[in-house]
């Protein structure tokens, strides 16, 4: 029973398609499953997925719930330029490394909780709202950087951008940590149902006694915080902080990844591992493109037409046209 | 075949949802120059029926025939070439055009490739005339009354299709005058020769135009009668199966025990809303408020639940002075509170009922003490069955449920929270008879159980029956407190006609 339901589970199309990324990938580059081990870590093209992919994947952990509540980032690339800028010039100016690490952090989670301020409390749009710090904050970050690409060499935050951690690279071992804690987060407390009640009907929500505020404050400091996350990982990989291109256009990226999980755009229902898995089908086939050898430029044509795909299998049309069976969360019976 | 005479008819007609089945082999036959009502509660089939009769949805069974021969009815457009026209309860045409240009959309007179505009607005106000309406063609549709706007759908259904008409409640947000207005139109209609299918909640609109009425229950076809052969009574026995005693105007005459004084509102009030008003309520009581639209009835219950903060005045829960400016406060204190609109402020239509149900209560625990799964079904299903919800599974949505159901998964919602205090909205407004008394028998046993209610209904009759006592709102401002003998529809109609006499408080 459990393991049938398993099953049924995993047989969803996300996954289905992540499977079939990977398979045209060992198609086309035969040695695309290959994994070694060499110094004391993984090497080989999965694992490059799991590690190139982890960025998207941490701000799309975050992305999710600001899209359930009806909400977007725009801002989460800025975010993470801001976010390693931060930290960049403050080892640079000779402060101890988690210093810098939990500063860079606290800005991001300020920028999330602003962009909350501006949904929530003065009930801007959030596509204008998040827009205003998609422009500022790479300003700001070009403000703290004053216009340098800040070097480093401190071990911590280039650990934390390429070391590795019982043999996979510290981003995946982040990202996997972060998906495992917002998903406890919201699935073992009451916020994810508040977070899908808020997304379905927000005036409801509040005569129910939700107190949505909070909550869309909540959502949108979580995806700062997690946009200074993929920050630090992206500074600490070229250990350096590059305020004009550190992150530039990944809140498209992860907004993808949240729909090619399932999480309509209108909000509502919502998944966070799904939403990883959509981070994982759009960098595989990025590592795809790279390893088989064809141009880099192929890559945005497949991913465009990889968005065509998704909406055309979420359109009403699609739904009329295949009856698609949605496993029904049961209780046992 | 043929002979039969039927302008339209649906022969042995199924229609399955999933594994619902929303038509059971249902007839339905209807004669030019006839009006035949279709009733049944929300959720019979009717709104299905419709569908398929108009060409929205396809029959799984059955057939459908316009003048005796079988058709294939794919899209609504088709339907209307054969004759077949819709309005619906909502005036599904376009406000911000001109009437003549909603009556002639699509299908517009044209003079070389462009709109004749002149020869357009001309016709219109021919056609128009015919309806008894005096407009200007050119002017914008949305300026007018929803009932100006409800006929000219009708006009626009008519001419495009000229056959048969389907009216899908019509008369929903029309007042007395409106309604005989558009009688009139019906039986001008009928007269011409046209079929009419009438479907409605009001059984005295059916009595007043229709000549046959056909009853649907749970997707089957119960019976089709002759209106001149059946009683009220007997065509609300067809709808429920079973016989209910209509309760007649009588107050609660009787100097109920009322309990201790749970709220006392002083000089209650919000600027540019409600006028301060003080009102005084007890444990075990009803209180009815009766009022027009629009007479502040409802700034009133937001105002009490904190959905919108009062500005001035005060108010004492069991003799302690409070402050409730937000809803999580009005909880707190154990009020609960139903919301006129349903749709737009009550329910979550895509989550399931079982969470509609909970959401409240896991309000009122907070973020971190979740309800687990098991807990959620087993309250959800206690609630759901002590209000009778026809639901074929707690977790499908709650949108998927017809009207009165969602109205009982919102009462629901509030019961589950072990409320002290609840405002109920028109808490029967649009649905069915059989929800209706359920919901009526339930506000009586909240009474019973010794909870203080404040129910809002634009239903007097209602009003009278269940309420301990009864304020009248008028432009805003609380203009009577009627209670003993003084409850009847008589008094109440005359404090809202005019509250400046003798009204007793």
């Amino acid at each position: 029973m459990t393991m049938r339901r398993a099953l049924s589970r995993m047989a969803n199309p996300q996954l289905l398609a992540l499977v079939g990324v990977l398979l045209i990938n060992w198609i086309l580059f035969p040695n695309f499953f290959r994994i070694t081990w060499q110094d004391g870590r993984l090497f080989g093209s999965v694992i490059d997925v799991l590690n190139r992919g982890a960025p998207v994947a941490i701000l799309a952990i975050g992305m999710v719930g600001v899209i359930a509540t009806k909400g977007v980032d725009l801002s989460v690339g800025a975010v993470m330029a801001v976010a390693g800028a931060v930290a960049a010039t403050l080892v640079v100016a000779g402060y101890p490394a988690p210093v810098a690490v939990v500063a860079a952090l606290l800005v991001g989670l300020l920028c999330g909780l602003w962009n909350g301020f501006l949904v929530a409390v003065l009930d801007i749009q959030p596509i204008v709202a998040t827009l205003v710090l998609m422009v500022a904050g790479r300003g700001i970050a070009q403000l703290i950087t004053e216009g340098f690409i800040v070097t480093f060499n401190d071990p911590l935050l280039v650990f934390i951008g390429t070391g590795s951690l019982l043999g996979l690279p510290m981003a995946t071992v982040i990202a996997i940590a972060m998906l495992v804690l917002v998903t406890l987060l919201v699935r073992k407390t009451a916020i994810g149902l508040f977070i899908e009640a808020v997304g379905v009907n927000r005036a409801a929500a509040t005569l129910a006694g939700i107190r949505s505020r909070m909550l869309l404050m909540l959502v949108y400091g979580l995806s700062g915080l997690c946009a200074a996350v993929a920050g630090l990982i992206v500074a600490g990989d070229i250990r350096g902080a590059d305020a004009n291109n550190a992150g530039l256009w990944l809140e498209l990226d992860a907004i993808l990844a949240v729909v090619i999980g399932g999480t309509s755009l209108l909000g509502g229902r919502f998944s966070v591992p799904l939403a990883v898995v959509g981070a994982l089908i759009i960098q595989a086939m990025n590592t795809g493109i790279l390893v088989s050898g064809f141009p880099p430029e192929f890559n945005l044509i497949v991913k465009a037409a990889l968005i065509f795909l998704v909406l055309i299998i979420q359109s009403p049309l699609a739904t009329r046209v295949v009856v698609v069976k949605r496993p029904v969360r049961e209780a046992g019976k | 075949m043929g002979g039969t005479g039927y302008a339209l008819e649906a022969r042995g007609v199924v229609k399955i949802f999933g594994n619902h089945v929303a038509l059971d082999a249902v007839d339905f036959g209807l004669r030019a120059g006839e009006v035949h009502a279709l009733l049944g509660e929300n959720g019979a089939g009717k709104s299905t029926l419709i569908k398929i009769l108009t060409g929205a949805y396809q029959p799984d069974g059955g057939e459908v025939l316009v003048d005796g021969q079988p058709v294939s009815l794919d899209t609504p457009q088709q339907a209307q070439a054969l004759g077949i026209g819709t309005v619906y309860q909502e005036v599904n045409l376009l406000p911000n055009r001109s009437v003549a240009e909603n009556l002639f959309l699509g299908h517009q007179p044209t003079w070389f490739g462009l709109t004749d505009r002149r020869k357009m607005e001309r016709d219109s106000r021919a056609i128009l005339k015919r309806y008894g309406l005096d407009i200007d063609p050119a002017s914008e549709l949305g300026a007018h009354s929803v009932a100006v706007q409800q006929i000219v759908a009708i006009a626009r259904a008519v001419e495009l299709s000229g056959k048969v008409l389907i009216l899908d409640e019509p008369t929903a947000s029309l007042d007395r005058n409106e309604v005989e207005r558009l009688f009139e139109i019906i039986r001008d209609l009928k007269a011409h020769g046209l079929a009419i299918v009438f479907i409605t909640h009001f059984l005295e609109q059916v009595f007043a135009v229709s000549d046959y009425v056909t009853v649907l229950r749970n997707g089957r076809l119960i019976d089709t009668r002759k209106l001149d052969d059946v009683t009220r009574t007997d065509v609300v026995r067809l709808m429920l199966g079973k016989d209910i005693a209509f309760s007649g105007a009588t107050g609660l005459a009787d100097a109920r025990p009322t309990g201790e004084v749970l709220l006392d509102f002083t000089n209650f009030g919000r600027k540019r809303s409600v006028h301060p008003f003080n009102l005084t309520i007890h444990k075990g009581e009803v209180i009815g408020v009766a009022g027009l639209l629009g007479s502040g009835r409802t700034e009133m219950a937001r105002i009490m639940f904190g959905a919108d903060a009062a500005d001035e005045g005060e108010v004492k829960i069991a003799g302690k002075p409070t402050s409730i400016s937000r809803p999580t406060d009005a909880i707190a204190h154990g009020f609960g509170f139903c919301p006129e609109d349903r749709k737009a402020e009550g329910i979550f239509g895509d989550l399931s009922v079982r969470e509609n149900i909970i959401i409240a209560l896991q309000g009122k625990l907070g973020w971190f003490s979740a309800l687990t799964r098991d807990e959620q079904m087993e309250i959800a299903g206690k609630f759901g069955e002590a209000m009778d919800i026809r639901a074929a599974s707690l977790d499908m949505p709650v949108k998927l449920l017809s009207g009165g159901n969602q109205q009982k998964v919102i009462l629901s919602r509030w019961l589950a929270t072990d409320p002290a205090f609840l405002i109920l909205d028109e808490p029967t407004r649009g649905i069915d008879v059989g929800a209706h008394a359920e919901i009526v028998r339930t506000i009586n046993r909240l009474r019973d159980e010794g909870l203080a209610l404040v129910v809002i209904s634009s239903e007097i009759d209602e009003v009278v029956a269940y309420s301990s006592r009864i304020v009248v709102m008028r432009d805003r401002e609380l203009v009577a407190e009627l209670s003993g003998e003084n409850i009847s529809p008589g008094v109440i109609v005359q404090a809202i006609a005019n509250h400046r006499e003798g009204t007793p408080t």
